[in-house]
Order: C-alpha cells, then sequence, then structure tokens
C-alpha cells in the first residue's frame, strides 16, 4: 500500500475536523472536530516517521496523551457552560466581543 | 584690617526681637512696642560706639570686618556671610537705627489705636535688621539678602492695614517694581562673578581696572537698574506714590528716609565700577535728571499731603542719584544730601501724620488749612523742614543741595550746564511745590468743614519730630564744616583723586542762583497761595496740571507698553502651549483611540469565525511557502 494513502487520509480527516470546526455549533461537536484535527496530525507524524525510518515521529504521537489532558478540561468547561447558560451553542458564548 | 565683634549684634538683636514678636502672638501685646524700641536703640547706642572707636583710628585703619560663617564655598566661589563696616556704613548705620529710633518712640503713640500695633513693630524690627545687614554686607552677595529683605519689610508695611483692596495692591505694585530692579540687581551680581570670580566689594575693587569696558558698563548698568526699582527712579518710579497707602511711620522711616535711598548707597559703594564706565555714569545722570525733575513735577499738582512729599522724595533722590553720577567727588555729596533728606523728609512726614491724626486720618490738603493755630508745634517743626528742604541757609538742605547743584554745573562743557539748569529749575519747582504744602496745610482759611477742631498730638510723637527738627537745623552745616563728611568718606568713595581743573562758576555765585532760584519758587506760590481758598480742586485745570495729577501718566504709560503686551505675550503663549504642546499630546492619544474604536470590531466574539481566520491563515501561509519553494 502507498504510502501517500496514509498522508492523503490524515489531510482528509484534517479538512473533515476543519470544517465542522467552522461550521458546527454544538460545543461537543466541536470538540470531536478539533480530536479529529489533532489526529490527523499524528498521523502525518506517524507516517513520515515510517518513511524515515526513524522514531522521531513516533515520538511526536505522544501529544495524545496531552489531547486526553485537554479533553478533560475542556469538557469540563462545557460542562459548567451549560450549566449556567443552558446551551452549548459557541455562538451564544460570544460575551468577549468588542 | 581690624575685627570687631559687635557687629553681628547691630544685625541680630532686631532680628530676634522681630522673630520673638511675631511668634509669641496676642501674649507680646502689652510689651511688644517696648522690645522693638528698646532693640532699635540698642543697636543704635552699638552704633555710636563703633562710630566712635572709628573715628579713635587712624584713616586707614577705621574699616572693621566680622566673619560670620562661610556662607558659600562652590569651587572658586568662595563668600563667607561677613560683615564690613566703613566710614560709608557707619553713616547709614547711625542713620537707619537713629532715625528707626525716633520713629519706633512715635509709632508707639502713632499706632496706639491699632489693635495689630504689635505686628506692626516686628515688621519694623525686621526692616532695621535687613536695611543693616543690606549696608553692612561686604560682598554684593549679603547686600543681596538684605536688599531682599528691605523689599520684603517694605511689602508688609505699605500692606499692612492689607483689609483695604487698594493698599494691598499698592504693597503688590511696589513689590513688583523692585523685583524688576532685583533682577538688574541679579544679573550684576553674575557678570561679576564671571568676570572676576569674586563677589566681594574689596574683591572687584582691586580687579576693576582688569576687566573690560564692554563688562563694567554692563555690570554698571544692571546696577543702576537696581538703584532705580529701589530708589523709585525713572523708569521704575511708579509705586512710590502708592506706597503712602502704608502708615505714616513706615511713609517716614522706610520710603523718605532709609530704604528708598539704598539705591544711593548702591551706587555709591560701587564707585570703584561706575569712575570706569562713561556709559553707564552717564545713564546715571540721565536717571537722576529726569528723576528730579519728573518728581518735582508731579509734587506740584498733588492734593494728598503724604503724595506730595512722596513725589518730594522721588526728587530728592534725583538729586542724590544725579550727585552720584558726577564721579568721585559726587559721592560724597549725594551722602550728605542722603543724610540731611533723612532728616528733615522724615521730620516732615512725622509731621503731616501728626496733622493726620489731628485731622482724623484726612490727607487732602484742599480740606485742611489754618492748623498751624491748633498745631503749633508740628507746625514749627513742618515749618524747619520745609526750610531745609528749599534751601535756605543756614539749614541743612542748603548746604547739601548748593554742593549738588554746584558740582553738576562744574561737570563741564554742555553736560554741566544742562544739569546745572536742571538742578536749578528742581530747586525753584522744590521752593513751589513745598511752599504750596506749607501755605495749604497750616496757614489760610479753615476749610476742614464740620470737623471738630484739630489738636496737637501726644508728646511721645511730637518729641521725635522735635529731635528730627534738630538734625533738619543743623545736619547741614556740621556735615559741611571743614568739608568734614567729604574728609570722612574719602577712603571709600576717593573723591580727591580728580581735583577738578577749573570751576564752570564760582561757588558763590552759584550759592545765589540757587537763593534766586528758591525765591522765584517761594514768590510764586506765595502769589498763587494766598488768600481764601476753596476745598475743592479746581475742575478746570491746564493739560500740564491734569498730567501732573495722574503722576504724568506713568501708571498709564507702564500699563500700554508693560503690560497690556505682557498679558498679550502670556495669552500667545498660552495658546501655543494649548495648540502645539497639548494638541501633540492629544491627537497621539486620539489617534490610539480611534484605532483602538475600529480595531476592536474585528473582535465578534463568534469563537467559529475565529477558527475560520486561522483556517484561512494557515491555508494562505501553506499556499505561500509551496509558492515560494516550487
Amino acid at each position: 500500500m502507498a504510502i501517500a494513502n496514509y498522508l492523503y487520509l490524515s489531510a482528509i480527516l484534517f479538512t473533515i475536523g476543519a470544517v465542522g470546526v467552522v461550521v458546527r455549533r454544538n460545543a461537543i461537536v466541536v470538540f470531536m472536530c478539533i480530536e479529529l484535527m489533532l489526529n490527523a496530525a499524528n498521523l502525518a507524524f506517524v507516517t513520515f516517521a515510517r518513511v524515515n525510518s526513524n522514531l522521531d515521529g513516533q515520538v511526536v504521537a505522544f501529544t495524545m496523551v496531552v489531547a486526553a489532558c485537554e479533553v478533560v478540561v475542556g469538557l469540563a468547561i462545557i460542562v459548567t457552560i451549560y450549566r449556567s447558560r443552558r446551551s452549548v451553542s459557541v455562538d451564544d458564548a460570544s460575551l468577549l466581543k468588542q | 584690617m581690624t575685627t570687631s565683634s559687635n557687629l553681628l549684634w547691630l544685625i541680630a538683636l532686631p532680628l530676634f526681637s522681630s522673630a520673638i514678636l511675631i511668634l509669641s502672638g496676642k501674649r507680646a501685646n502689652s510689651w511688644g512696642h517696648v522690645l522693638a524700641t528698646i532693640v532699635s536703640a540698642s543697636s543704635f547706642t552699638i552704633g555710636v560706639v563703633e562710630f566712635f572707636a572709628m573715628h579713635g583710628r587712624s584713616d586707614a585703619n577705621r574699616a572693621v570686618t566680622q566673619k560670620i560663617f562661610t556662607w558659600i564655598s562652590v569651587g572658586s566661589l568662595n563668600v563667607d556671610a561677613s560683615l564690613m563696616l566703613d566710614q560709608l556704613s557707619i553713616c547709614f548705620v547711625l542713620l537707619i537705627t537713629g532715625v528707626g529710633t525716633l520713629i519706633h518712640v512715635y509709632s508707639i503713640s502713632y499706632m496706639s489705636h491699632d489693635h495689630d500695633r504689635r505686628r506692626f513693630f516686628a515688621y519694623l524690627n525686621f526692616f532695621i535688621a535687613s536695611m543693616l545687614l543690606l549696608v553692612l554686607g561686604d560682598s554684593y552677595l549679603n547686600l543681596y539678602v538684605g536688599w531682599e529683605g528691605v523689599g520684603l519689610a517694605s511689602y508688609l508695611l505699605i500692606g499692612f492695614w492689607n483689609q483695604k483692596p487698594a493698599y494691598a495692591t499698592a504693597a503688590k505694585k511696589a513689590f513688583i517694581a523692585n523685583r524688576i530692579g532685583d533682577v538688574g540687581l541679579s544679573i550684576a551680581i553674575m557678570i561679576a562673578f564671571a568676570t572676576f570670580g569674586d563677589v566681594s566689594f574689596a574683591g572687584i575693587k582691586e580687579h576693576a581696572d582688569e576687566a573690560s569696558s564692554t563688562q563694567l558698563t554692563a555690570i554698571g548698568l544692571m546696577l543702576l537698574l537696581a538703584a532705580c526699582g529701589k530708589s523709585a527712579q525713572f523708569p521704575l518710579q511708579s509705586w512710590l506714590g502708592d506706597a503712602m497707602a502704608g502708615p505714616t511711620p513706615v511713609s517716614a522711616l522706610i520710603h523718605a528716609a532709609t530704604m528708598v535711598t539704598a539705591g544711593v548707597y548702591l551706587i555709591t559703594r560701587s564707585n570703584f565700577i561706575f569712575d570706569e564706565a562713561p556709559i553707564a555714569q552717564l545713564m546715571v545722570l540721565v536717571v537722576g535728571g529726569i528723576t528730579l525733575l519728573f518728581g518735582a513735577v508731579i509734587g506740584m499738582a498733588k492734593d494728598d499731603i503724604k503724595k506730595a512729599l512722596a513725589a518730594s522724595t522721588m526728587s530728592q533722590i534725583g538729586y542724590m542719584i544725579l550727585a552720584t553720577g558726577l564721579g568721585p567727588i559726587g559721592y560724597a555729596f549725594a551722602i550728605m544730601h542722603l543724610l540731611t533728606h533723612g532728616f528733615f523728609k522724615a521730620s516732615m512726614f512725622l509731621g503731616a501724620g501728626s496733622v493726620m491724626h489731628g485731622m482724623k486720618d484726612e490727607v487732602n490738603m484742599r480740606k485742611f488749612g489754618g492748623i498751624g493755630k491748633f498745631m503749633p508745634f508740628t507746625a514749627l517743626t513742618f515749618g524747619l523742614g520745609y526750610l531745609a528742604i528749599i534751601g535756605v541757609p543756614p539749614f541743612s538742605g542748603f548746604y547739601s543741595k548748593d554742593k549738588i547743584i554746584e558740582t553738576a554745573f562744574n561737570a563741564g562743557g554742555i553736560k554741566g550746564i544742562a544739569l546745572g539748569m536742571a538742578t536749578l529749575l528742581g530747586a525753584v519747582i522744590t521752593a513751589f511745590y513745598m511752599t504750596r504744602v506749607v501755605i495749604l496745610t497750616f496757614f489760610g482759611n479753615e476749610r476742614w468743614g464740620h470737623k471738630d477742631e484739630p489738636a496737637e498730638s501726644p508728646a511721645l510723637m511730637l518729641i521725635p519730630i522735635g529731635l528730627l527738627s534738630i538734625g533738619s537745623i543743623a545736619a547741614g552745616f556740621i556735615f559741611s564744616k571743614g568739608d568734614g563728611l567729604v574728609n570722612w568718606l574719602q577712603p571709600v568713595v576717593n573723591p580727591l583723586k580728580e581735583h577738578h581743573a577749573e570751576e564752570f562758576l564760582p561757588p558763590i555765585i552759584v550759592s545765589l542762583m540757587t537763593l534766586v532760584a528758591v525765591m522765584i519758587g517761594l514768590t510764586v506760590a506765595i502769589l498763587k497761595y494766598r488768600g481764601d481758598q476753596v476745598a475743592q480742586a479746581p475742575e478746570k485745570v491746564s493739560v500740564l496740571v491734569s498730567a501732573a495729577r495722574r503722576d504724568l501718566f506713568q501708571d498709564e504709560f507702564n500699563e500700554a507698553v508693560f503690560m497690556r503686551p505682557g498679558q498679550s505675550l502670556i495669552k500667545i503663549l498660552l495658546n501655543l502651549d494649548y495648540i502645539l504642546i497639548d494638541g501633540l499630546v492629544r491627537s497621539v492619544a486620539a489617534t490610539s483611540l480611534s484605532a483602538g474604536v475600529r480595531l476592536r470590531t474585528l473582535q465578534t466574539g463568534y469563537v467559529r469565525s475565529y477558527a475560520l481566520m486561522m483556517v484561512i491563515g494557515a491555508l494562505a501561509l501553506v499556499t505561500t511557502i509551496w509558492v515560494v519553494t516550487a
């Protein structure tokens, strides 16, 4: 299987994630799309590690751990916002403008 | 040079007493005036003791010094706070403390009804201390401290009754006019330091011939400006008339006998500068000549007895300034006239105060008349002062003024004739306006209307006037006997350095001319003011009289030439500051503000739009890299 296919998959996943962040309003979905983009990047890292026959890219893939921590904090924020505003729409949380 | 430890006490006593009277408040009300008078008398006693000690020494050893402390020691500038008493200073010390003590005594009675009498005496003592420092300082910097001190005392005493706005304004006017002169003095000190690296009289005198004539002229002109401010000389003369707002003893002591003569002292003390700077000396003559006629002309038209006397003071100081401009021989005659003037003018001012006391503070001579009958002693002493000032022999003014006129004629050439004629004309006018004052006040019909008959003042006021009158009778004779004062001052002002080779007119002719001049002025005044007068000043008068009544437009001139343009300049500067400096700062603030207003619209608060921006940005970045590297 051609190595390029992994990169195509990575690009497709990233694009889906990016489009999801921009077009969806639900904070949970936006959050999941962010995770999708992170993992698309991880896939690219691992692919390049395979191409170059070294472990540098594999090491960077440990960002999944960081992503897990980020999920904990992010979900906590979303739950708190939901409790106070009864909504998880990201467009409703726009008080920091101007 | 001999040292003495008494000099400090001359100044310290009145200074301490002044501080005690100010600080102890109402508690001192009952004894404050007594303390002040005793202290002033003590200073006079020290002065007399020092005079006799000095008189006993030989000419070369007469000056005594006392170093108090090292004041400034920075690099090449070393100034000691030290005092010097020489033949010139002792004249002033005796005049200041002597006349000062008499006026203290007079004030005890004159100010007895004033609830602020203690404060008045505190200021008087402060004045005595400052004036003594002025004449005892051994350098221009020490003199400057006293110079400022007397300015402050003058301000405080002119505005003593500052509950009246006009009096407070008069005090401010005097202070501001004096400030202009003070700036001149400080600039003179700076130039002197730049030139000589020294500000002491002895140091500058020693090196005076090493400086260029430009530098000496600059110093001389600045000193003249200082003298003009303090001595109310043209063009800074306008404050003296208004200064009569102060209590009459103040007018007698500060604005007739002592402080206003400080300019004469300054020029005489700086004789080593003026003798080497002919242009500055010529300016001294011009200023003196203008002021002596200026004051005399104003004096002719004033109905306020104190303002008439103030105009006369201005004119007489003009004589002194003119004399100091006449070179070495003139200094001694200036000082002689200063001393005799101190006696007779102080006695006349105190006499005017006595009249005011009897007339319930009325000062308008048109509402006097016939007071001589009711106040014989005041009239007699005023008359003696009058005879002295117009220069009738053998009264003191005759000796001093006659000498000045004679020296003026002997100045040589057209200058001599012009100065001689100016001084002679001044003598005519002096005789006229003083006769007018005497006739309007003490003779003629009684014009005070419904008021009570004036009563003679108490003895405490009359005794000082009497003693000053003795001075107005005898001082001139004593000073000029055997050229006494001239020889006494010779080591300081060196009047015998140049012998005036030819006499333009023999002394006896000058004396006769002076007497004729006096008789002319006297006769004209008697003819004009004999018979009954009315209590109202005539409305329809010639242009000259109305101009003189308004002080020859000195205030209008100052207002038009200095005050209004000064205000406009300040307005322009204010606008410049507002528009340019403030405008720059404000435009920076406004620019950042408007930039912020525009930029903040970019912040929508929508997370998704921020994300879109990031995506677009990232894409743009990648595209750029791809285009550039491909």
